[in-house]
């Protein structure tokens, strides 16, 4: 489970197909597909750090990005993921396009769909609009952020980041913290966290917790230092600042007194503890950049190489599916 | 032109809300009217030149009468017409509905209650009444003209969808209305509080990533409204209630003889939030659906009178504006056809007798806009449905005669088919045998 250094024989021994035609939920995988999914994208980590990246496990395929909303890094991501795996990959900015011309979100699918790309990958502002989008098409859907829903492959990453951190996911206490309610990251991390048999804890104030919460299989908290205390990560979640209009915080700096993470405050966690963040970061928002600069606590440079080869791993394992079907 | 032969229905299970009878039965029809009804017995002494009809024990009862029900005329008549409507309205054993002003041009004006009452003229399938604006545009800033509207012909205002925001401004429509007795309908909820929903906040909810307000929203509006009826004298109908904890209001309200009918859709009993499932947008509703516990106190508020009125809120939308992500998706869903059956589920689940059910849907709102209509009475107008309560049905959203099909009940298994209904001594409908 260490990080050793894998050839591609290796990394082509360890591809499995996917459980299903798409990824949509991190819900869609048990646990047993999540190790394996986290097997994969280690050995895609160590074969991203060689000189020669590129692979053919892909050759043949088309990867489409198809993004409603704008995302420099998630994009980013897919792409290279795509392109070092060997398929060919095109990027659809659609924000721009077709639907500011009133064309719907099935128009657009239903059309790129007769180009017979092999995997779409989808961001959209609405919760469900990858899961309508999947019904539509032909080829495997991946959910890379639908409104507050989830962000699936952010999840992955991020237990990746865990295990290598840690050697493990399971029984690490994590705290999410932040704007839980308007965070696709929380939902998706909150689901396959308890998938590996992590402890949950959400927090964050009332204002950005959503009905329900305790529910989910995690423990909610409103303040900060007792919901990171003994916490082994702690992940911090952006606060778009559109939120100080809707009443939900009164101001930046109040929200940084109370909720962001800083050193004092990480001092209530575990002694190993661990600093995630999805990005793209407000530092002095919801993290001091002290904290977020320091190597020995944060991982945040780690979930952005992680990204690429989660990514590697769940497009590798879909199309090994469609290699069968 | 020759007079329609007398029409004799023997042979049936008379169910009539005013008189409380639900048992054997026939009745004669002549003309536009029920001429006699026999209770207990078929009629033994017919005679001269009529029509016989053997109902088989089916039910008869008065046609239905729908509060609630959104076309696209004028304006959108893709969506409905009132043709289309009141086809729709004829397969579901619903004789006289209430067309929504929330149209293009609203009905804000009494030249347009005109003209949807000249169209409704020509239409034999069903009975139209005519809902006014209670204010202009329905924006909840002036008052519509509500007697001139009134003269026209409309029996009552309502802004639909949109809650009247400045408590001023539904006060006044409220004292304004008054004068001309004419109901003022309003959406209970406080709009502040749901602006942007797509559904009922909630772990379910919470989990799909969907804006959500609280059902707390709609007791909040419920308790306003309440409070300027009673302030105002007004006749006020709750337009749709959904939630327990309104409830618990309105029996406060009813309790201190506050002037107020409610209604609660035939979706809303009949579907709770699991519905939404996994983003279908056919169960997007408007108020959202709510959890189960409140759906159940709503079935018992049926059973027990507090709610009076059922409407099947009739919102036809086509495919392409519910075939969208979960929030833009339009809400609401076509009911007219699937009224009857879905309201007799819970005369099959014994949670309340047919008599009372029917009474909803019947006596109930022909009281509220005073017709003489919704009673099996000499001298009653003759509008009637036909209906085998035990008839399997299986909803299939495509075969509604409704022009748009988007309906929350596609697929669902429920009892009792209409078998034949009538207008003003008309048959405008008959099930296919």
């Amino acid at each position: 489970m260490t990080a050793f250094a894998p050839g591609i024989d290796d990394v082509r021994a360890r591809t499995f197909p996917f459980p299903r035609r798409h990824f949509l939920s991190a819900m869609d995988v048990n646990v047993v597909e999540a190790q394996q999914l986290l097997d994969l994208a280690d050995g895609f980590v160590a074969l991203n750090r060689q000189t020669t990246k590129k692979l053919d496990l892909l050759k043949g395929r088309t990867l489409m990005n198809l993004f409603f909303e704008n995302s420099t890094r998630t994009q980013a991501s897919f792409e290279l993921a795509g392109k070092r795996l060997g398929a060919d990959v095109m990027n659809m900015s659609v924000k721009t396009s077709s639907v500011a011309k009133g064309e719907t979100l099935i128009d657009t699918a239903v059309t790129l769909n007769a180009m017979q790309p092999d995997l779409l990958v989808v961001r959209h502002a609405s919760s469900g609009a990858a899961a309508l989008l999947s019904q539509k098409v032909g080829c495997s859907v991946i959910n890379a952020g639908d409104g507050q829903h989830e962000h699936p492959t952010q999840a992955l990453l991020d237990a990746l980041s865990m295990r290598r951190a840690f050697g493990h996911v399971a029984g690490l206490t994590v705290a999410i913290c932040g704007d839980v309610m308007h965070s696709r990251v929380a939902r998706s991390n909150v689901n396959l966290l308890n998938i590996l048999g992590a402890e949950v804890r959400l927090v964050g104030p009332p204002t950005l917790m959503p009905a329900g919460a305790e529910h989910w299989g995690a423990t909610v908290y409103h303040d900060l230092e007792k919901g990171i205390a003994g916490a082994d990560v702690v992940m911090m979640l952006r606060l778009q600042l559109e939120r100080m209009q809707g009443a939900l915080v009164p101001s930046t700096r109040e929200y940084f007194r109370f909720w962001g993470l800083d050193r004092e405050k990480l001092k209530a966690a575990s002694g190993g503890v661990k600093v995630m963040h999805p990005g793209p970061m407000n530092r002095g928002v919801e993290i001091d950049s002290d904290v977020a600069d320091d190597p020995a606590v944060s991982l945040i440079q780690d979930q952005v190489e992680m990204g690429v080869a989660a990514r590697m791993a769940v497009l590798a394992s879909l199309a090994a599916r469609l290699d069968n079907h | 032109m020759a007079r329609a032969r007398p029409i004799a229905f023997q042979n049936a299970r008379l169910v009539d809300p005013e008189s409380g009878y639900d048992g054997p039965g026939a009745l004669v029809v002549s003309g536009e009217t029920i001429v006699d009804v026999s209770k207990g017995k078929d009629f033994s002494n017919l005679s001269g030149d009529l029509q016989v009809i053997d109902c088989a024990g089916g039910m008869l009862a008065p046609g239905l009468i729908d509060l609630r029900v959104k076309t696209g005329e004028p304006g959108a008549e893709t969506r409905e017409t009132l043709r289309s409507a009141a086809q729709a309205a004829a397969a579901g054993g619903v004789t006289s509905f209430v067309v929504q002003p929330d149209t293009d041009p609203a009905v804000d004006d009494p030249s347009v209650v005109d003209f949807i009452l000249r169209r409704a003229r020509d239409i034999e399938a069903a009975r139209i009444l005519c809902a006014g604006a209670a204010t202009r545009r329905l924006k909840g800033e002036q008052i519509a003209e509500i007697g001139l509207m009134r003269e026209a012909g409309c029996v009552y205002v309502t802004d639909v969808d949109h809650a009247i925001v400045d408590s001023r401004v539904l006060r006044r429509v409220m004292a304004y209305a008054k004068t001309f007795d004419m109901a003022v309908a309003h959406r209970p909820v406080d709009p502040w509080l749901t602006r942007g929903a797509a559904a009922t906040e909630g772990e379910f909810a919470g989990r799909l990533g969907l804006p959500s307000g609280p059902a707390m929203a709609e007791r909040i509006g419920l308790e306003r409204d309440l409070a300027l009826a009673e302030l105002t004298g007004a006749r006020l109908l709750v337009d749709q209630i959904t939630s327990a904890g309104a409830l618990e209001a309105l029996a406060r309200a009813k309790a201190r003889g506050v002037k107020v009918t409610a209604t609660a859709s035939i979706n809303h009993l009949s579907f709770n939030e699991l519905d939404i499932g996994d983003y279908r947008t056919f169960a997007k509703l408007d108020p959202p659906l709510r959890s189960e516990d409140d759906r159940q106190a709503l079935i018992d508020a049926l059973a027990s009178g507090l709610v009076d009125i059922v409407v099947s809120a009739h919102a036809p939308a086509p495919a392409e504006d519910k075939r969208l992500p979960y929030d833009e998706a339009t809400p609401g869903g076509v009911g007219l056809e699937t009224l009857l059956p879905a309201l007799l589920v819970h005369y099959h689940d014994g949670r309340a007798p047919l008599i009372d059910l029917l009474r909803a849907v019947t006596l109930a709102p022909a009281t509220f806009l005073g017709l003489s209509s919704g009673r099996l009475t000499p001298g009653a107008p003759a509008d009637l449905v036909l209906c085998d309560l035990g008839a399997p049905v299986i909803i299939d959203a495509d075969k509604l005669v409704s022009k748009s099909k988007n309906s929350p009940f596609d697929g669902r298994r429920l009892q009792g088919q209409v078998l034949r209904t009538v207008v003003a001594g008309k048959m405008v409908y008959r099930a296919a045998e």
